[in-house]
């Protein structure tokens, strides 16, 4: 027996969840498809850094001036560049996830038939859905210990908690791109990504990433928090600003949920797409 | 499945460890069918494919009606048949990424309801539509469909190696998918369908839409793979494609399997030795198929032709001018697949 005979991977505890055939165990590799494939056209990687960045600048430095200093988290006084710099980065994962589990996942599930070719190997719908929110989820990383980095360079960190950020942006970035990859699944044609950009827009704009949620009048504040996006903004904003507390758990919960919910529900759509 | 499972794990790659640099198979090459796990006949005519009453429904669509299939080691076998007869629904099938609607299937003594990625470690398929990755070069392309069944990084390396030379496609290693030729693109999908050295190859009209010189250049590599061994399952709209690569094949129409046979038997029991092609300058001018009918055994009537069946082509065509028939123009030719399906089916292969 020569030595390039490989045993599968150990899986992950999933086969329950997932119908029998549908996962290799080797996600991985779709992983390194797209890091190879990225190679070539990784300027299109880095246009993703310099968004939040500025407007960062644009926001805080410039509009900051004329806001002053906003409560921060626990009541103490922040710089308008520190409020709003945890819900850019919180947006930065959210969006990084998103544009990579929704147009790119598209086009090669429509057009290219990328995932077609993969299912004529042990690959299964799992695989894919699993190596494609892996691949956004990198991306998505990256993104976030850039943006991290600035905010240390610009000393818009006040804790050492807010290493924890780091892990958390790829807990978003998980969540946001497993439930991105399961809309996408039902889309149509381009124009269904409206759809997208109309839930994505607002919730930037509004899950209190540039002002405090005390600004709304309490029934609008209640719609305010059952956004993800929400719940991201007031993870980071507490982790960088060290105000610490049991609440960040119910934060976690909420992505940890919607993770594993967008997962299954991508996979199982992938399947009724693809193995018909 | 029963402890006659190779070694690898469920999903792994990897059955016996015969090389296939350069396509190089032991001497009188035939896995044990012990090693491989599937144990359908005598060592040497293991039926690989396997299917009764297969069918496929897609809402109230019937794609496949029930046919049966029997694909031994060794042959390629073909399924013949106009576009929508069912032949790519029945490949999906096969390939293990589509579930049946009725009926038994057994690729690789494996059901592939069950087993499917066991099988597809197995198997290559060469789909119909162009699917490579077009964010990868040529060599990557072989590359990561090798990690895709689990080679290691070095023996992916070596397979890409091994396949752009067969492939002939090792000057374009580096290019883009995108910059290659058709039949160049062809090439390689074929290439890459080799990754795991399959056991099982599925094509899907794999010259359709190529050049003549392309066209040939596939089934060169097409029949140096026979040469090695490995079973082919071919669908194909093309006689010619048919009668030059098959040893077997089914006529598909409409879902159903119309007829089976090898080409040149085929031939013999559905149609006659020669054909009689006539062209005529006006339809006034044409006679009926009635009054035609004492001089050859069987006529076909085109909207720009006419056929006769004859066993002589020669001897019919000078009776027929004795008595008075002037064609515009007239073909005397041997009988094709192209004729078994007209009679099979009263109407043509390729529209």
């Amino acid at each position: 027996m020569s030595g390039h005979v490989r045993q599968a991977r150990v899986r992950l505890p999933l086969p329950r969840i997932f119908p029998v055939g549908c996962y290799a165990g080797r996600a991985r590799v779709l992983v390194l498809r797209s890091a190879l494939g990225y190679r070539r056209s990784w300027p299109v990687l880095v246009s993703g850094f310099f968004e939040p960045v500025f407007y960062l600048f644009a926001m805080g430095q410039g509009l900051g001036r004329l806001v002053g200093d906003l409560p921060g988290p626990d009541g103490a006084p922040i710089s308008y560049s520190a409020f709003i710099a945890p819900g850019l980065l919180a947006a930065s994962a959210m969006n990084g996830a998103v544009l990579d589990s929704t147009y790119n996942v598209f086009f090669k599930l429509r057009y290219a038939k990328l995932y077609d070719a993969m299912l004529a190997t042990p690959l299964g719908p799992t695989d894919i859905a699993l190596g494609e929110i892996g691949w956004a989820l990198l991306r998505g990383g990256l993104y976030s210990l850039g943006f991290l980095s600035v905010m240390g360079a610009f000393g818009l960190l006040g804790s050492p908690w807010a290493l924890l950020a780091l892990p958390s942006a790829l807990l978003v970035g998980f969540a946001f791109a497993a439930v991105g990859m399961a809309a996408t699944s039902f889309m149509r044609s381009w124009q269904d990504f409206d759809l997208i950009q109309l839930v994505i827009m607002p919730m930037f704009l509004f899950a209190t990433t540039f002002f405090p949620l005390g600004v709304y009048p309490r029934s609008l504040q209640l719609v305010v928090e059952s956004l993800p996006l929400f719940h991201a903004v007031e993870l980071m904003r507490d982790l960088t600003t060290g105000v610490v507390h049991a609440g960040l758990l119910v934060h976690v919960g909420y992505f940890v949920v919607m993770a594993a919910l967008g997962t299954i529900v991508a996979a199982r759509r992938l399947r009724a797409l693809l193995l018909c | 499945m029963s402890a006659l499972r190779p070694v690898s794990g469920k999903y792994g790659y990897g059955h016996t460890s015969h090389s296939l640099v350069g396509f190089v198979r032991p001497p009188g090459y035939r896995r044990a069918v012990s090693e491989d796990g599937f144990n359908s006949g005598s060592e040497n005519g293991a039926v690989l494919v396997k299917a009764r009453g297969l069918s496929k429904r897609f809402g109230p669509l019937e794609a496949v009606r029930g046919i049966d299939l029997d694909v031994i080691r060794g042959e390629v076998f073909g399924l013949l048949g106009p576009n929508g007869a069912g032949k790519s629904s029945a490949m999906r099938m096969l390939a293990c990424v589509s579930p049946r609607s009725a009926g038994s299937l057994h690729v690789l003594g494996m059901d592939p309801d069950v087993d499917g990625p066991a099988i597809r470690a197995r198997i290559g398929v060469v789909p119909q539509l162009d699917n490579l990755d077009v964010d990868l070069s040529v060599r990557e392309n072989l590359q990561i469909y090798g990690r895709y069944f689990g080679l290691s990084r070095a023996r992916a390396r070596q397979r890409a190696a091994e396949l752009l030379r067969f492939a002939q496609l090792a000057d374009r290693a580096d290019s883009q998918v995108e910059s290659l030729s058709g039949g160049m693109r062809r090439r390689l999908i074929v290439a890459r369908s080799l990754v795991n050295d399959p056991e099982l190859l599925l094509l899907d009209e794999p010259t359709t839409g190529l050049d003549p010189q392309a066209r040939h250049q596939l089934w060169d590599r097409l029949y140096q793979l026979k040469q090695h061994g490995v079973t082919q399952l071919i669908t194909t709209h093309y006689m010619d494609e048919a009668e030059r690569l098959c040893d077997r094949l089914v006529v598909m129409d409409a879902g159903v399997i119309a007829a089976e046979g090898s080409p040149a038997a085929l031939i013999k029991r559905y149609s006659t030795r020669d054909v009689l092609e006539l062209r005529f300058a006006s339809q006034v001018s044409r006679p009926t198929p009635t009054e035609l009918a004492g001089f050859v055994e069987r006529v076909e009537e085109l909207p720009d032709r006419l056929l006769l069946y004859a066993d002589d082509g020669e001897a019919a065509l000078g009776a027929l001018h004795r008595a008075g028939v002037r064609p515009r123009a007239s073909l005397v030719r041997r009988s094709s697949l192209e004729d078994v399906f007209l009679r099979l089916t009263g109407r043509s292969l390729v529209e």
